[in-house]
């Protein structure tokens, strides 16, 4: 029998009578990381990461009770013995690995390969079946190593500092926008907003070293702002409030921005293709690692990822999910995409 | 080539006029004479000869990615464009190459002839030495077109910015007959090839749409009030004795009207003739689907000329007496055109005709009157004006009537293509007929792109069928489709088919049983033949 099935709630280990992630409210949820999608409002009892912890009782409410784990440690419910592995995605981000009388299934939440600097690095766990997201399984998106992307963002911003114009990057107020700080400190000041700021909070006392950044108050003159990097949530995106800073000029973090089309689309005036999901080639390299004989596609490009591992000779099926529907966040782009696939 | 790919970039990423007027001027300070000559040509449309299918281009990269088909075909949809959805997948270049445009352009020139595996090596070492970005420009050049929104005004007024030179006379010079290959920038600019052809044809003015009370453009008795006829915008070039008929779109159509090769004998030598090409019998004018039988055909047979016969409405004199005379104010313009060619009785070239009015609001109601004899509106011209190159707001407007409008039901919804190729926005209306839907038309204009985020959702969650890229919704959604004319339509379920149709506003106040009717339409037709 599987570890695991997929109900209208999420994910369900019936032998352990607890659901990972789930979009309904229910007795028991083991939790991947703090984005609002994968961790809602409602359960009883939340498991999930040391780091998520202060984040969702910061995000959701004070009043969760939640349980943690740090990265290999392990706790066992109705026999099955749930464990967490990093996951590379953001600060917190774990898979979560389930065994049962020998049957060991891994359900990754959202992954990135690529050290980011301030996560701690995705970790391959061996498995029979794997549960893998698939936000940019096409092979169009590869992305390059962060330093250059990284370098190209400074020298937007140094462009922008010397013709007077402010630069406002848009990120996502978890993840994201601690990656962009932990990356770009230095000489330039860094600006954030109010929803950002309080998350650097509560991830600084978490013990997480980073560096130091200036909130943004009614005080914040537009000429300090003008000379610093500015940081806000895609919610900000249109705001009146950028529009009236000093000749400002966006930029979007996101995976998407790899395309022109979506740049285009996004109508801002830079696009840095900077994701915390894998790209195709990570996608692949996980898996692989994995030497699972069942892979289970979650939210993304699922009917081509699925697809193309069956032609490779992995077993896979799509499964359909609530995750990356959220409207905050990154990949809201192509909500489209991800609807049709399933 | 890295600095036309920066130049692409910055245009992309800007939405501002002035913006991509300084990339374009940096561009041309900087950059080499003969790379500045193709990006002219590239962004006019002077396309260098394809030397290689873009099919060929899409089974190398297939083949050297190992990318099964139908991933790129999932790839391609995703990305919208072939160049680069190539681009994207290659794997990372091992080399790098400081190769020129130009000269990239000129390789390419030389591959044709040649067999496809010297094409092959060609092209793969390419993609080997080229980053990203350089490899979806070096790809456009050998498939496609440079759509990157830079009008050929916006490349004129920074070619000026940067030359020193008039706007009119760069722009009368790139529109002329040059090869690229062998023409310098500094040739090109300053217009030695244009003098010496007896054929070109000068930008055509284009005028603003009248968006306020036509009170506040002051003395009625400073404008000339003119019918504005809906065919299609043209030039009689005269010329050493040949004649040259031009279309708006930059197309010599010479030998599509025979019924006006009589100007050869009319006209002078060194006059050129702005006017519409229209429909016309016994000097009225015929509806548009009546001009439309003439259009876009090879061969013009006797039954064509029976059926469709065509005149010229003559709005304006650009040259006469070999001279350029477009500096000269409209009034003396006019006056000359009638002196020139006022006399031609009998003929299908006819002035278009002044609107005698004293009000503004007596010429509102004679614009109430324009569908009667198939004008789209009228024309207001300040009788100082200037022939200006191109549009430009405040001397010449156009006060078209109101469309026609029609309430339908969205039925089918399909991706659009490049900057929108993850949306639904292209949408098929349809109109009650007793208890059925019948289609009416397609459009893909007229709403925001919050409303397109809006409408997309409403597909995903009531899609019924899939037909390849198109989806079968519900019909739920009302909009209001305007249009400008009403045709019989032998091709169309509907019998009949809807000119320049676009979404006018999206209905939300409105049901689906609250929409027009078939029957609505066929009377409207009636109406109008």
């Amino acid at each position: 029998m599987a570890l695991i099935e997929f109900t209208k709630r999420g994910i369900y280990c019936k032998q352990g009578d607890f659901y990972v992630d789930p979009w309904w409210p229910v007795d028991y949820a083991v939790t991947t990381h703090g984005h609002s999608d994968h961790v809602r409002f409602g359960n009883k009892y939340y498991l999930c990461h040391t780091l998520t912890k202060p984040i969702i009782k910061r995000r959701i409410s004070e009043d969760l009770n939640v349980e943690t784990l740090e990265y290999g440690e392990s706790i066992s419910r109705n026999g099955v013995n749930i464990s967490f592995f990093p996951a590379g995605h953001i600060i917190g981000s774990a898979q979560v690995r389930l065994e049962y009388k020998g049957e060991i299934c891994v359900i990754s939440g959202d992954y990135k390969i690529e050290d980011d600097g301030i996560t701690v690095p995705f970790e391959p766990v061996k498995c029979h079946s794997f549960v893998s997201e698939s936000t940019f399984g096409l092979p169009v998106y590869k992305w390059q190593k962060q330093e250059i992307v990284f370098d190209g963002i400074k020298n937007w911003v140094n462009d922008n500092i010397n013709q007077q114009k402010t630069s406002v990057l848009i990120a996502y107020s978890l993840g994201k926008a601690q990656r962009l700080i932990k990356n770009l400190a230095g000489d330039t000041p860094i600006y954030v907003h109010n929803s950002i700021a309080n998350l650097n909070e509560v991830i600084i006392e978490a013990g997480v070293n980073l560096p130091k950044t200036i909130r943004i108050t009614p005080e914040t003159t537009k000429d300090e702002l003008q000379k610093g990097i500015v940081i806000v949530p895609p919610a900000m995106r249109d705001s009146r409030w950028i529009k009236n800073l000093s000749h400002p000029v966006t930029g979007i973090c996101s995976g998407w921005m790899q395309v022109r089309a979506h740049r285009r689309w996004q109508s801002a005036d830079a696009g840095f293709a900077l994701s915390d999901h894998a790209d195709w080639p990570g996608l692949m390299e996980a898996i692989t690692a994995t030497g699972a004989e069942k892979v289970y596609v979650t939210h993304g490009f699922t009917a081509a990822f699925s697809r193309f591992l069956n032609d490779e000779g992995i077993e896979a099926a799509e499964v359909l999910t609530k995750f990356g529907q959220e409207d905050d966040e990154e990949n809201k782009v192509d909500l489209a995409e991800q609807n049709e696939n399933k | 080539m890295k600095r036309f790919a920066k130049l692409i970039q910055q245009l992309e990423l800007s939405n501002k006029t002035n913006d991509k007027i300084a990339a374009l001027v940096d561009y041309f300070n900087y950059a080499d004479d003969k790379d500045k000559v193709w990006v002219i040509a590239l962004f006019t449309g002077k396309k260098p000869k394809r030397p290689i299918k873009s099919a060929l281009l899409k089974y190398w990269a297939i083949d050297i990615t190992q990318t099964p088909e139908w991933l790129f075909a999932e790839s391609y949809a995703n990305v919208g464009d072939l160049s680069e959805t190539i681009a994207l997948l290659l794997p990372p270049a091992e080399n790098t190459s400081d190769f020129q445009l130009h000269k990239w352009v000129e390789d390419l020139h030389d591959l044709e002839g040649k067999d496809d595996e010297t094409k092959k090596d060609f092209i793969l070492s390419a993609w080997n030495k080229l980053e990203t970005q350089e490899r979806f420009i070096f790809n456009k050049l050998i498939s496609g077109n440079f759509r990157i929104g830079v009008s050929n005004k916006m490349l004129v007024n920074a070619l000026a910015k940067q030359s020193s030179l008039d706007s009119a006379q760069i722009m009368h010079s790139i529109m002329g007959k040059w090869n690229p290959y062998e023409i310098t920038f500094h040739e090109l600019i300053n217009g030695i090839h244009v003098n010496t052809d007896n054929s070109w044809p000068y930008p055509f003015c284009l005028a603003y749409a009248l968006e306020q009370e036509p009170e506040k453009l002051g003395d009625i008795a400073e404008w000339q009030a003119e019918w504005k006829w809906d065919g299609i915008r043209g030039q009689i070039v005269k010329r050493n004795g040949e004649l040259f008929i031009w279309s708006r779109g930059e197309e010599l159509v010479t030998e599509q009207f025979p019924e006006l090769h009589f100007m050869i004998d009319v006209l002078p030598d060194g006059v050129v003739l702005d006017g519409e090409i229209l429909a016309v019998q016994d000097k009225q004018v015929l509806s548009f689907s009546t001009l439309q039988q003439r259009l876009n055909r090879k061969t013009i047979n006797k039954k064509h000329l029976e059926d469709a016969p065509i005149g010229f409405f003559v709005y304006d004199i650009l040259e006469y007496e070999a001279k350029d005379f477009r500096e000269e104010p409209l009034s003396v313009r006019r006056k000359t055109l009638e002196q020139l060619i006022g006399g031609l009785d009998e003929s299908p070239v006819i002035i278009s005709p002044v609107i005698n009015c004293s009000s503004w609001e007596a010429l509102a109601d004679l614009r109430q009157t324009s569908r009667s004899i198939n004008s789209e509106g009228i024309m207001l011209k300040k009788l100082t004006s200037h022939y200006h190159s191109g549009r430009k707001r405040g001397d010449w407007w156009k006060w078209k009537i109101n469309p026609y409008t029609v309430d339908a039901v969205m039925i089918y919804a399909q991706k659009g293509s490049g900057r929108r190729a993850n949306f639904f926005t292209d949408y098929t209306f349809a109109v009650r007929d007793g208890e059925n839907l019948v289609t009416i038309a397609k459009a893909y204009s007229g709403l925001t792109d919050k409303e397109i985020k809006e409408v997309n959702s409403f597909v995903n969650r009531n899609a019924i069928e899939k037909f390849g890229p198109v989806r079968t919704v519900k019909p739920e959604l009302v909009f209001e489709i305007a249009f400008e004319g009403i045709a019989e339509s032998k091709r169309h379920k509907a019998g009949l088919a809807l000119r320049f149709p676009r979404i006018l506003r999206w209905r939300k106040d409105k049901k689906a049983d609250e929409i027009n009717t078939l029957e609505d339409l066929r009377q409207l037709l009636q109406s109008t033949l």
